[in-house]
């Protein structure tokens, strides 16, 4: 990460105020500044920098620093509600009310307009059961109309347009008409992008509204932008009223303060964010997740939310019943891999656990390698030598080291760490699952190991 | 603005030609700078601190970053007080000069395409989704046609909808020849099918489209790397040049971004695009303070002619126009 977190910058500040009672304007100066740089380089508008400030210090001025908690964490509290304030408190949907709702998309060139046509499309099938039809209003940019095209097909979605020969306004209007014969019942008017300074486009888009009348005029909103985004959305806003905003590309690592910015300028909510290129990456807007990324505290919910969606429970309590009993196989702990890469980079991951972006940046590449590395060593090991690594001598190292391209050592170093998780897996083994307290007192435990050798013995006769 | 120019030309030579677009581009209200320096001299009778807030306020609502701002603002104040001046008419050329020799920081820039006399001359564009790289491909073989040089193009965004499509039409437009593959095959094969057609017709340049990715995307990072291999095998020098594709709407993000697809790619310059709107893209000052990487190219529009190089004075001035102007 390019930028210290809002926390990691007011730390140094905060030294200063510690064990004072209340915040006042002496000792709020320098952790202000902190905070405006924050969000400064969160791509927060530096006029709404300007104002969330002045409004902060007035909440804060005169706080008490209440029993156990420190003058940073008041403060932090402080710019977190306030942002949420800022960003709405509720969750905003579609108000798809009218039949039919239509829905224009408008924005910059580039911003993702056809792209989320395509999401929103998928998601008002799915989620309400409608019968939407996109509209291919974008004549200018060449090929345009064939990427909505191709969207439409993917998601068996009919797509209305008639060539890049017509002017966009017929389009919409015929379009209408095709809409209400074929009984669709949300219209999606994929515009093109344009330069909100750009005149007679934007006259384009106010006759497209004054001829489909939109109950719904969102404006797409590139997560990636700079302080530029109050012209962007003030200059849409004048010409056309919107209705609300959505923000893409924010699976990229940008703070996305433009989200503010855009909020504070035009008062509209912002109703969806994008989160992939594939088409059910979209995703409603919560406030206060945005504000925890803005401020760089960390993103528990979604960190929560993305472990529940990729964990197998069964898988897991499988793998734990293996711990207790003693039979954690190499297969097992490469599913325990798998499982954790299916979260997606390791380096994301932890930037969404709060108090992580101080730990050094994760090279993802290296953990991606290294597990490739295990996979293929395991990969060539038989299924018996899989669940018992203690079988492994030298010739069957050997082997295995052919199979895979490694070295000895390589299969050596994987033994060796398969060796420690085991321990430590012996010691959580003892943990209850629910509770996560100790079942069996440590004695026991240490009574266990014995018998493991004479296993092991029991296998060595075997052979 | 003797002192200067002598320095513009000592780096990136001169190119008075174009600058009536690039003004045009950067400078919507038109008026000269002179008048905006008179402008400002009304405004402020001296330089306290209330100007330099308004010259940090205008750097950071360009996306200069506030760490580089920071450090243009402290040179700026250094340089006053050594020369003692106190009339806000004489701050100009300071503001400019400071933040030219911050740019330059002593490195060769030059905004002309490394043609390979003997070899072909590949080009690779990568950027984040959206940024402009297929428009700035057909600008940019439209600006070597002019040149006299023969150009092809390869299709290498497979992934997004219709955007093999997109560049088809463009270069139906230029009249040049388009290497597609299939949508959502691999973009390596189509690149390799092309850099083997161009070698075969001896073509000078080839220009190859890649798909859009956000930086932090690791695989798509891979296939990039292994696009940038598969060049190397078959034109040992190539690319000669990879553009980094930056919209100028982008914000402190542009760092992370130059850094990341400098990681992988050996990325040779910036083209910064949709300068015709209001964004400064004030963010590739700080791309070349950390990363050194220069912009090469401007893009000031949709038509194909709307190409430019870029021109470190024009850009600055372009920054602090509302300072000069209020």
């Amino acid at each position: 990460m390019a930028f210290e977190s809002l926390s990691e910058r007011l730390q140094e500040s905060l030294k200063k105020i510690r064990g004072q009672a209340t915040l006042t304007e002496d000792n709020m100066d320098e952790m202000l500044r902190g905070i405006r740089l924050a969000l400064l380089e969160a791509d927060v508008n530096f006029q709404v920098v300007k104002e969330f400030i002045a409004n902060t210090k007035e909440k804060a001025l005169g706080q008490d620093v209440l029993g156990s908690l420190k003058p940073g964490q008041v403060v932090v509290k402080i710019v977190h509600d306030e942002l949420v304030d800022l960003l709405g408190t509720t969750v905003s949907e579609l108000d798809l009310s009218k039949t039919p709702t239509v829905i224009m998309m408008v924005g910059l060139q580039g911003s993702g307009k056809t792209t989320t046509s395509g999401k929103i499309a998928k998601l008002i099938t799915n989620k309400y059961g409608k019968k939407p039809l996109l509209v291919a209003a974008d004549i200018y940019r060449p090929a345009a109309v064939d990427q909505l095209k191709t969207l439409g097909q993917q998601l068996d979605i009919p797509v209305f347009e008639k060539g890049t020969d017509i002017k966009a306004e017929q389009i919409v209007s015929e379009a209408m008409e095709y809409a209400i014969n074929n009984r669709h019942d949300v219209v999606i008017v994929d515009t093109a992008g344009r330069l909100h300074i750009d005149e007679p486009l934007m006259q384009e888009l106010q006759n497209i509204k004054d001829i489909v009348r939109p109950s719904e005029i969102l404006l797409v909103v590139d997560a990636l932008t700079g302080q530029d985004i109050v012209n962007v959305a003030q200059s849409f806003n004048d010409h056309l009223g919107i209705t609300g905003a959505v923000l893409t590309k924010l699976d990229g690592d940008s703070r996305g303060g433009g989200a503010l910015s855009v909020r504070h300028i035009t008062h509209v909510p912002i109703k969806f964010i994008g989160t992939g290129e594939k088409l059910d990456a979209i995703d409603l807007f919560y406030p206060d997740r945005m504000a925890d990324r803005i401020l760089g505290m960390g993103d528990v919910v979604s960190l929560v939310e993305k472990v529940q969606d990729v964990y197998d429970e069964k898988e897991t309590m499988k793998t734990f019943q293996k711990m207790q009993q003693g039979t954690f196989g190499l297969d097992d702990m490469l599913d325990q891999m798998h499982q954790m890469r299916k979260l997606g980079p390791l380096s994301g991951i932890l930037k969404m656990i709060p108090g992580m972006p101080k730990m050094p940046e994760i090279n993802d590449e290296d953990t991606d390698k290294k597990l490739k590395m295990t996979e293929s060593i395991i990969y060539s090991m038989t299924k018996q030598e899989r669940s018992h690594p203690e079988i492994l001598n030298a010739k069957r190292k050997e082997r295995i080291a052919k199979g895979c391209g490694r070295s000895v050592a390589d299969i050596n170093r994987l033994l060796k760490q398969f060796e420690q998780s085991r321990l430590m897996m012996k010691q959580m083994g003892n943990l209850d699952p629910v509770t996560g307290m100790p079942t069996q007192k440590p004695k026991q435990n240490m009574s266990f190991n014995p018998n493991r050798k004479k296993e092991r013995h029991k296998k060595k006769k075997k052979r | 603005m003797g002192f200067f120019n002598k320095i513009k030309e000592a780096l990136v030579g001169n190119s008075a030609k174009q600058n009536d677009k690039y003004v045009a581009g950067l400078d919507k209200s038109g008026s000269s700078l002179s008048s905006k320096i008179n402008e400002l001299a009304a405004r402020y009778r001296e330089l306290d601190d209330d100007y330099f807030e308004e010259l940090e306020n205008i750097l950071i609502m360009s996306d200069v970053g506030v760490s580089m701002v920071m450090t243009i603002i402290d040179e700026i104040k250094k340089e006053v007080r050594l020369q003692n001046i106190k009339d806000p008419q004489a701050i100009n050329d300071i503001i400019v000069d400071k933040m030219f020799v911050i740019y330059a920081n002593d490195s060769y820039m030059t905004t002309k395409i490394n043609y390979d006399d003997n070899d072909l001359t590949v080009i690779l564009m990568v950027g984040v989704n959206g940024a402009g790289k297929t428009t700035t491909i057909a600008k940019l073989a439209h600006m070597m046609q002019t040149e006299g040089k023969s150009v092809m193009v390869a299709a290498g965004d497979t992934f997004r909808a219709g955007a093999i499509d997109q560049l088809a039409v463009w270069a139906d437009r230029l009249g040049i020849e388009c290497i597609k593959g299939k949508e959502g095959g691999d973009p390596s094969s189509v690149v390799f099918d092309a850099l083997n057609q161009a070698k075969e017709k001896g073509v000078d340049v080839l220009i190859c489209d890649t798909a859009g990715r956000l930086q932090n995307k690791v695989n798509l990072m891979n296939e990039l790397e292994k696009m940038n291999r598969i060049i190397k095998r078959v034109v040992p020098d190539g690319p000669q040049e990879t553009l980094l594709v930056i919209d100028a709407t982008t914000g402190q993000n542009g760092v992370s971004q130059a850094q990341e697809f400098s990681k992988i790619t050996d990325i040779t310059g910036i083209v910064l695009t949709k300068m015709d709107g209001t964004a400064k893209g004030g963010i590739v000052l700080s791309i070349k303070d950390t990363l050194n990487i220069p912009v090469k190219f401007i893009g000031l529009g949709e038509s194909m002619d709307d190409l430019q190089e870029f021109d470190l004075e024009q850009y600055i001035y372009g920054l602090c126009k509302n300072l000069m102007e209020e």
